[in-house]
């Protein structure tokens, strides 16, 4: 008691810690370096600096807080128009933002149900087979070889092949990956721990070799995917209102891809702090306590597989059209890890923790992996590249993580807890149990 | 104590017919061991029920049988007028019975306030649209559940400013009480407490008995317990059944109970049994201290 006022009260009242201000400069420095080396407008990346900076430093005011999320917001927006219209690191960005929404969704499924998922990027595959199949020429013979589209603009409409909206594609996405978010869950409802983690691993490969192998697979005289030529080329967005979107102009995909990671922070925040959040975190915590408190365990998880699954079929989607083409390549095992990966640097179950968790990662893999560190090994003399071992430099990192800050960048609330206190409390307070027990009786 | 319990023994009378909870001859058996064994057994309503046994008697699985974790390998179990064999856990509980556990299991890393939330659960409508859209409907649902949490935690005697406390970081006295209050916040009808004094001092238990007085006589709750402390166990029950190697050795009023030469047996084997009803026959004090005390007193 005493020591919970004790430890409150002082916090607000202590001026920033010397060791902070250090910190906050020495990232000053990094962002410079980091910014000139990914040909980052140098300006936004000391506005972004400053808005941590704030942040950090009045972390006690609800009201800075709240005006650092709305610069921020401000910041992603005007991103963009202090760079070329091409820019690599737009690209890159834009890259990133849809590998958040596939890191949000695993979320839902790793950190808030705590269902192990190994083979994600199913998800990912089934997004991007939807827009192969839907907005690109694929099917030569739909619609009588004429081609069939749907509120699509003069240059898709009139080639053979399937060619819908994006939205519409994106809701048939969601759809088809919601489905198979809940058959992949069916067979892991009676399986606990690593045994989850086995059969969605073996269903991210069944769906890979699908996709591998599609060009053999006829469905009334329909190739089921092109196999590893992959099929390409996919339609550009072509929102309502808007001119289609073409591939040197990267601002309006960048802008797709925000929109998409609103929506999706959106429902996740909503979801978190809800009667199904509350449920997900019952049941990562103890299955069978949550049971017996009323939540339905099929429904739950099936739930957190559906949507979950349903992010990375919106995110597949509008790769499929960012990347121009649906490769049996893309859709590898690794996929699954790196997404993961991406969750758990951030923080298992913190929102902000796998934003940030997939942004650093993709800039990491796309960037500094191959632009940046590439040479230096050759440098000080070795006969290798940097590419070559950018899954050792990703375990590295996470081996580095979980020594260094195992919850996370931006640790989940609880997670904090558990790892840091240890939830392991629970297992000395029954000892002490019975210690008592045994000395009363 | 117990005369709370007489005053309202009345209307706990006429749970003749009117039994809230009966199991007809179940029988569990786990591989070749059979942990409960044709047990017979109703609680009437609104009356306060104990289970006892040495360890390993098959209480808990007893327990786990009524609450759905547990399908029993025969027999049949109605509540509340609708057979329950072999029905999912989370349905019972929307039926209306809940429990807590033996060895505590809150959602650790959750505050008091969701533990309590998460017990309501079965009684909300939130959907997945409707919680991500958050409709009106939802969010006068979220303030309701909330408020109702908080209201129940007060009423197990957890302190206003703990509600927000992460429930691992409760102190073990209050994580007792906020499993009950987990449960207590569905309204059930027939509240299961496994276990409930482990652990706790002899003023505690006390408050505990008292407090499932109150609990019955305010909401109108029926108890069903399983318990060690006798003295909670005589102090608290109307009746008392008694297993011991899965079988039901013995049931009635605490009185009988008590006297019975067959638990007094389980409790103390043959040769203690006979010890002590030499030394109850000789009227001279203990045959046995350290062990007498076990079982009796």
């Amino acid at each position: 008691m005493m020591a919970v006022a004790v430890e409150q009260r002082p916090e607000g009242k202590l001026k920033t810690d010397p060791r902070t201000l250090a910190a906050l400069a020495v990232a000053l420095v990094v962002t410079l370096w980091m910014a000139s080396e990914i040909e980052m407008s140098i300006f936004m990346a000391i506005v972004l600096w400053a808005i941590i900076a704030v942040r950090t430093i009045f972390h006690e005011n609800e009201l800075v807080n709240r005006l650092t999320v709305v610069a921020f917001v401000v910041w992603a927006i005007a991103l963009p128009f202090f760079h070329d219209e091409g820019a690599g690191f737009i690209e890159d960005a834009t890259l990133a933002l849809a590998y958040a929404v596939m890191a949000l969704g695993l979320n839902i499924i790793v950190g808030f149900a705590g269902l192990l998922d190994l083979g994600y990027v199913a998800f990912y595959a089934l997004g991007a087979l939807t827009a192969g199949w839907f907005m690109s020429g694929f099917f030569v013979n739909a619609g009588g070889g004429e081609g069939v589209s749907l509120f699509v603009g003069e240059p898709a409409s009139t080639l053979p092949g399937i060619h819908f909206n994006f939205l519409i594609v994106l809701i048939i996405a969601v759809c088809v990956t919601t489905i198979a978010g809940m058959l992949i869950g069916l067979p892991t409802l009676r399986l606990r721990g690593d045994y989850i983690a086995i059969v969605t691993l073996a269903f991210g490969e069944i769906v890979g070799r699908i996709v591998i192998n599609g060009d053999q697979i006829i469905i009334g005289g329909e190739k089921l995917t092109n196999g590893r030529q992959g099929i390409t080329p996919i339609d550009k967005i072509d929102l309502p209102f808007l001119e289609p979107f073409k591939s040197l102009d990267l601002r309006p995909w960048y802008f797709v891809a925000l929109g998409l990671v609103v929506l999706v922070l959106f429902v996740n925040y909503r979801l978190r702090d809800s009667r199904l959040g509350r449920a997900w975190i019952a049941l990562r915590e103890d299955e069978v306590a949550a049971a017996s408190m009323g939540v339905p365990l099929v429904k739950t998880k099936l739930l957190a597989y559906g949507t979950g699954a349903a992010f990375g079929g919106l995110s597949g989607v509008f790769l499929g059209s960012y990347l121009n083409t649906v490769n049996a390549d893309q859709f590898q095992f690794s996929f699954s890890i790196f997404v993961l990966a991406m969750v758990i640097l951030g923080g298992l179950g913190s929102i902000e923790g796998v934003m940030l968790g997939a942004v650093v990662l993709t800039f990491i893999n796309f960037n500094f992996i191959p632009d940046v560190f590439n040479d230096y090994p050759s440098k000080i003399g070795l006969d290798f590249d940097l590419t070559e071992l950018s899954f050792g430099i990703f375990g590295f990192l996470l081996v580095i993580m979980m020594v260094l800050r195992p919850e996370g960048l931006i640790p989940e609330r609880r997670r904090k807890l558990e790892l840091k206190e240890g939830i392991g409390v629970g297992d000395t307070e029954l000892g002490t149990t019975e210690t008592m027990f045994e000395a009363k009786a | 104590m117990t005369d709370t319990g007489a005053g309202t023994a009345p209307p706990v009378g006429d749970g003749q017919d009117g039994a809230l909870l009966s199991a007809r001859n179940v029988s569990k058996i786990f591989g070749g061991l059979v942990a409960v064994e044709d047990v017979t057994f109703e609680i009437p309503e609104r009356s306060i029920v104990s289970i006892i046994g040495p360890n390993g008697a098959g209480k808990t699985t007893f327990f786990n049988m009524l609450t759905g974790l547990y399908k029993p390998s025969y027999g049949s179990i109605s509540f509340a007028g609708r057979n329950i064999t072999g029905r999912r856990p989370d349905r019972i509980m929307k039926d209306g019975m809940a429990r807590t556990f033996q060895n505590i299991r809150l959602f650790g890393t959750m505050s008091a306030v969701e533990n309590v939330m998460v017990g309501q659960h079965s009684r909300m409508g939130a959907g997945l649209f409707g919680s991500i859209l958050r409709v009106p409907r939802v969010g006068r649902e979220e303030r309701a559940v909330t408020e109702k949490a908080h209201e129940v935690l007060s009423y197990v005697g957890i302190r206003e400013e703990h509600h927000d406390t992460l429930s691992v970081n409760l102190s073990y006295g209050e994580q007792r009480r906020l499993e009950i209050a987990r449960a207590l916040a569905s309204d059930p009808k027939l509240l299961l407490l496994d276990e409930p004094t482990a652990g706790m001092n002899p003023q505690e238990s006390a408050e505990l008995t008292d407090f499932m007085h109150k609990v019955r006589d305010e909401r109108g709750l029926t108890i069903l317990l399983i318990e060690h402390d006798m003295q909670v166990v005589m102090g608290v029950s109307e009746r008392i059944t008694v297993l011991d190697h899965g079988l039901k050795i013995a049931e009635g009023t605490p009185e009988q109970v008590r006297e019975n030469p067959r638990v007094i047996e389980a409790y103390l084997g043959k040769q203690g049994a006979a010890e002590a009803e030499a030394g109850a026959a000789k009227r001279a004090q203990p045959g046995q201290p350290g062990q007498g005390s076990d079982g009796e007193t």
